[in-house]
This record gives structure tokens, sequence and C-alpha cells, in this order.
């Protein structure tokens, strides 16, 4: 009888570890008829985990698979959201909210979530079920951050070394005299350099930290809304929105084709004190160079050389990389680990030609360095075969995350979807 | 005296007419300006819909403030700019409105006449004569 009862004990234990498995895996998620609407290669598969959330910007998901979503709007005052699947079906069957603040970065290191305002950052202690240990307890850890509206959303990655790295965005297009405005000339040097237009690192474990006790760890990066730390290569990666408006600003040295698909929108990998010249020169990933601004004295002709770091990689102009994420996940084919994911949230500076972007792209990387290659990815975000006006997209990905299992979530911040996308052969 | 009577009211209706015709073509002539100064200076924030780009660029199709009665406030916006944080139409937009001091009166009149009356706008055409009254003001 007792070798029974261990017997049934035994079975019973190892029938539930094999369930607690299976609900987890990806293999045995349903997803969605449609493919939550969206083209994938062959053998991807995606669902809705969430709809209607409001403006969900950068995600994260922890260890046990809960998605921390951050808000650029406030929902009934609350501005970060937390989205568990208590039922293994792969949809969020739960949704809470905490945090008083909007703003677009958010991360787990550790034992710690960081969630960023459009001027801070804070930090909350998680428990070992992945929870935040206490919603109302967030500790100051970056303060005073520069936000005048134009490119005020701060993204945040960490290294290994105890470091927080925080986009500072510049609050102009080129660093005219006068923001936007045809003929006004570039301020010689840039002021807005000293406080924005770069990429800031503190420590994780000092509270109220601002430009004083911070490093600029690199500058002459416009606005940079993608940035994931590549623990491979132990090395900071930024996406970059290019300067607008070309044509507009200078119609005797750009016509609005040049302008539409210039300058690239590039991606660089990170080194200290490194600097990527805005708003001195732009990238022209057509002829391979970086460009005098006109602001500065370039005619669409002279090229700047030295001083300047170049892309790892160039893509077409004004496609806005939103989100960056190295996958590290085994669910995927072997092709895609170590490589890059760019969430493009899709132009509005190409008028009149057709708009660009609006999908999920993938670079490939081999021995820690792009091919130079990049392929659409996830596509049919906007529900519009051509968008030429951006209002008429439904959704515009923006941030990226992967999950335990090594799904990769991707949000919108037109509708608040989050999608979950999944290999099964 | 009926009949002169009669014949006043037929020439002031034909007087009428011919000045509705007329000023319904200097209104298409300025709506054509219009639209023309409105692609080279205004359509790549404000899109070729009129509809802005979300929470960047306000859109001008639908916009009450377009559409309201307060010309000069809108001429303000050209010839001034616009940079404050304010919410319009329960929006904020992060983009600056820069300055557009260097078009003349008439292409303001006509650009305004323009967006005022696109798209789904219905409101009535901005003329040379308000754009200059505006802007003495301004300076």
């Amino acid at each position: 009888m007792k070798k029974v009862t261990q017997f049934l004990v035994f079975s019973s234990l190892f029938i539930s570890m094999l369930l607690a498995h299976v609900s987890l895996s990806a293999q045995n998620i349903k997803p969605d008829a449609d493919n939550a609407g969206l083209t994938l290669p062959k053998g991807f598969a995606a669902l809705k985990v969430a709809d209607n959330l409001g403006r969900t910007r950068h995600i994260v998901v922890n260890k046990q698979g809960a998605i921390y979503a951050k808000l650029e709007r406030l929902d009934n005052g609350k501005g970060v959201l937390v989205l568990k699947d208590t039922d293994g079906d792969g949809r969020a069957e739960t949704k809470t909210s905490f945090g008083n603040y909007i703003g677009t970065g958010i991360a787990i290191k550790g034992n710690y979530l960081y969630a960023a305002s459009n001027k801070e950052v804070f930090k909350y202690a998680l428990n070992d079920n992945g929870d935040v240990v206490d919603e109302n307890a967030a500790a100051t850890i970056v303060t005073g951050l520069i936000d005048k509206g134009q490119h005020n959303s701060k993204s945040i990655t960490l290294d290994n070394a105890g470091n927080i790295y925080v986009n500072v965005g510049a609050p102009s297009n080129s660093c005219q005299e006068k923001d936007r405005t045809k003929g006004s000339m570039g301020m010689m040097p840039c002021p807005i350099l000293d406080s924005a237009g770069g990429i800031w690192q503190f420590k994780v474990d000092q509270l109220n930290q601002s430009y004083a006790s911070g490093v600029r760890y690199a500058t002459g990066l416009r606005n940079v809304v993608g940035l994931d730390w590549n623990n491979q290569l132990n090395q900071l990666f930024v996406t970059q929105h290019g300067r607008d408006m070309l044509n507009n600003l200078f119609p005797d040295l750009y016509d609005t084709t040049t302008s539409a698909e210039l300058p690239s929108e590039t991606m660089y990998a990170i080194k200290k004190g490194d600097n990527a010249g805005w708003p001195y020169v732009y990238y022209d990933h057509i002829k391979g160079k970086k460009m005098m601004a006109p602001e500065y004295g370039g005619d669409g002709v002279k090229t700047v050389d030295d001083k300047y770091i170049n892309p790892a990689m160039a893509f077409p102009a004004h496609m806005a990389p939103n989100g960056l994420l190295f996958y590290t996940g085994n669910q995927f084919p072997a092709r895609y680990k170590n490589g890059a994911f760019i969430a493009f949230h899709g132009s509005w500076n190409r008028s009149p030609l057709p708009q660009e972007g609006y999908y999920v792209v993938f670079v490939p990387y081999e021995n820690g360095k792009p091919t130079g290659k990049w392929e659409v990815f996830a596509d049919g975000f906007s529900g519009k075969s051509v968008v030429k006006n951006p209002r008429d997209a439904q959704h515009r990905p923006c941030g990226l995350a992967e999950g335990p299992d090594g799904s990769l979530y991707i949000s919108d911040d037109v509708k608040g979807t989050i999608y979950r996308i999944m290999y099964q052969k | 005296m009926q009949r002169i009577y009669l014949t006043f009211v037929v020439l002031f209706l034909f007087i009428a007419g011919v000045s509705a015709q007329t000023n319904n073509k200097l209104v298409a002539a300025s709506f054509a300006r219009g639209k023309t100064v409105y692609l080279q200076r205004c359509m790549v924030c404000h899109q070729a819909d009129g509809g802005g780009v979300p929470k960047l660029n306000a859109p001008l199709d639908a916009s009450t403030a377009v559409n309201g009665s307060d010309v000069a406030k809108l001429i303000k916006y050209i010839v001034k700019g616009f940079a404050d944080r304010v919410e319009i139409d329960g929006e904020l937009y992060s983009n600056v409105m820069p300055a557009a001091a260097d078009l003349k009166d008439e292409q303001i009149a006509d650009v305004l006449t323009f967006i005022r009356s696109h798209w789904s706008n219905k409101a009535g055409p901005v003329t040379k004569l308000q754009v200059k009254q505006t802007r003495s003001k301004l300076k």
C-alpha cells in the first residue's frame, strides 16, 4: 500500500511538473488565427497578449513571464502596467498598475525594476516572484534631466558593472539658432550638447544623481530611443533618430526626394567618450559617408571623414527606431541568437513620398558584428499596405522584450497592444 | 414707378451676383496659391491629409482653432511660430511650430484660406488685409 501511495505521489508530481513545463512552453500556446494581424517569417506565429492598454512604450518581461509596460499617458493616474498570464494560455488575464508618472524607459536587472519618467529614473525592489515589493517605495536614482517636450522620452539599459545608461534627447532638430526655421544656421558650438544629445551613465546604487554626478558617456546623438546593453560583447548599442526637414530648411540644397531618403537612421556601437557628430554631421547610407550638415556649411556634397564615429548599421531615413533588443534566447532558430531586433515606429518626414517603417526588423550578427544586411521580421502593424499619413496607422511598434522562454514581445503605443512572437516550426 | 423699382432690384441682384462670382473666383485663386504654399512649407509636418503626426505635430483637419473665428491667432502662429506646451483639442504635441515670417501677407492669407476650407474644414477665407492689420500689431 505504501508503495502504491508513493508511486501515486511521485507520478502526480511528475505529471504536474510536466504540465508546468508545458504551460510555459511556446510550442503549446495557441497563436491567434490571424497571427495578430502580423506577417512573419515561416515557422513564426503571433498572438495578442493584451489590447487597448493605452500608450505602451517600452516593455520588459520578468523571469516568471509577467510583463511590465511603461505608459506615455497615465491610465487611471498610473504609469506602469503589470500584466500576468495566470492560466498559461499566453494571454494576460490580470492587469494592475502603479507609479504616478508618464515615460518610456523600463528595465529589469537582478532583483530590481527600473522605470523612467521624462526627467527621472526610479528603482523598485523585486521579490522572488518577480513582483514589486512596495510600489510606493520608489528610489529616485536619477533626477533633473532635461524635458522640453521635443525628444523628451528617456530610455534606459543596464550593464553588468552597476551602471545604468539613460538617453537624453536633444530638444532640437539640428541645433539651429531658431529650431526648424528655414535658413536659420547652427549654433557653434552647439550648447545643447552640455545637457542633452547624448547618453549619460549613472550608478544604480546612488540616489538623486544628475548631470554633475553622472558621466556623459557618449555625445553627438540627436535622439536615441532604442538602446540595449549587448551582454555578449559587453557593449552599449543605440539607435538614433536622424534629423528632419533637409528640404524644408534648405530648399536650395536638397529636393523633396533627397529629403525623404536622407539622412540615415543609424545604430551605433558605443564606447565611452564616443561622439556620433550631431548636429554637425549626418549620415548618408547611400554614399556611405558622414556629411556636413547644411546648418554648419554643408551642401549635400561635403563629407567629414574624421572626428566622429561611424554607425554599425544604417537604415533608410525617418523610420524612427524606437526599440532595440539583442536576442539571447534559444527558442528562435540559431541565426537569430545574438542578432538585433529593431522596432521602427514609422516615419512622418517622407511626404510627399509614402511613409516607411511601421515594422520590426532583424539585423543578423556574425562574430560580434552586424553582417550589414537587415530584413523585415514582423510587418502589418499599421493595418495598411502603404501608410501615407501617420494617423492612418492602426498600430505602431515601439518597445521590444524577450520572455524567459525566448518569445519576443512587441508593444504598440497607438492602441496599446502587446504582441508575442513565437517560433513553432 | 414700379418699373423703375423693379429695374433697380434686377440691377442690384445682377451686381450682387457678379460680385459674388468675382469673389468666388478670387477665393478659388487664393485657395490654389495657398495649396502651393502648404505643400512647400507646411505639409512635411502637418501632412498631406492635414492630420498632423500623433503626439508630434498638431492636426489642422477638424481642428477647433483652425475652424474658429479667431483668425488673428492663426496669423500670429504663422508669423511668430508656436513653442508652448499646451493641449490642443485634448492632446499634447512636442515639436515646435517654426515661424514663417518670410511669407508675404498674401501668402499667409492664401495658405490660411486653403487650410480653413480643405479636408473636412469649412471655415471662411482669410484676406490679405486681415493679415496686414494683424501683422502690424505683432511688430
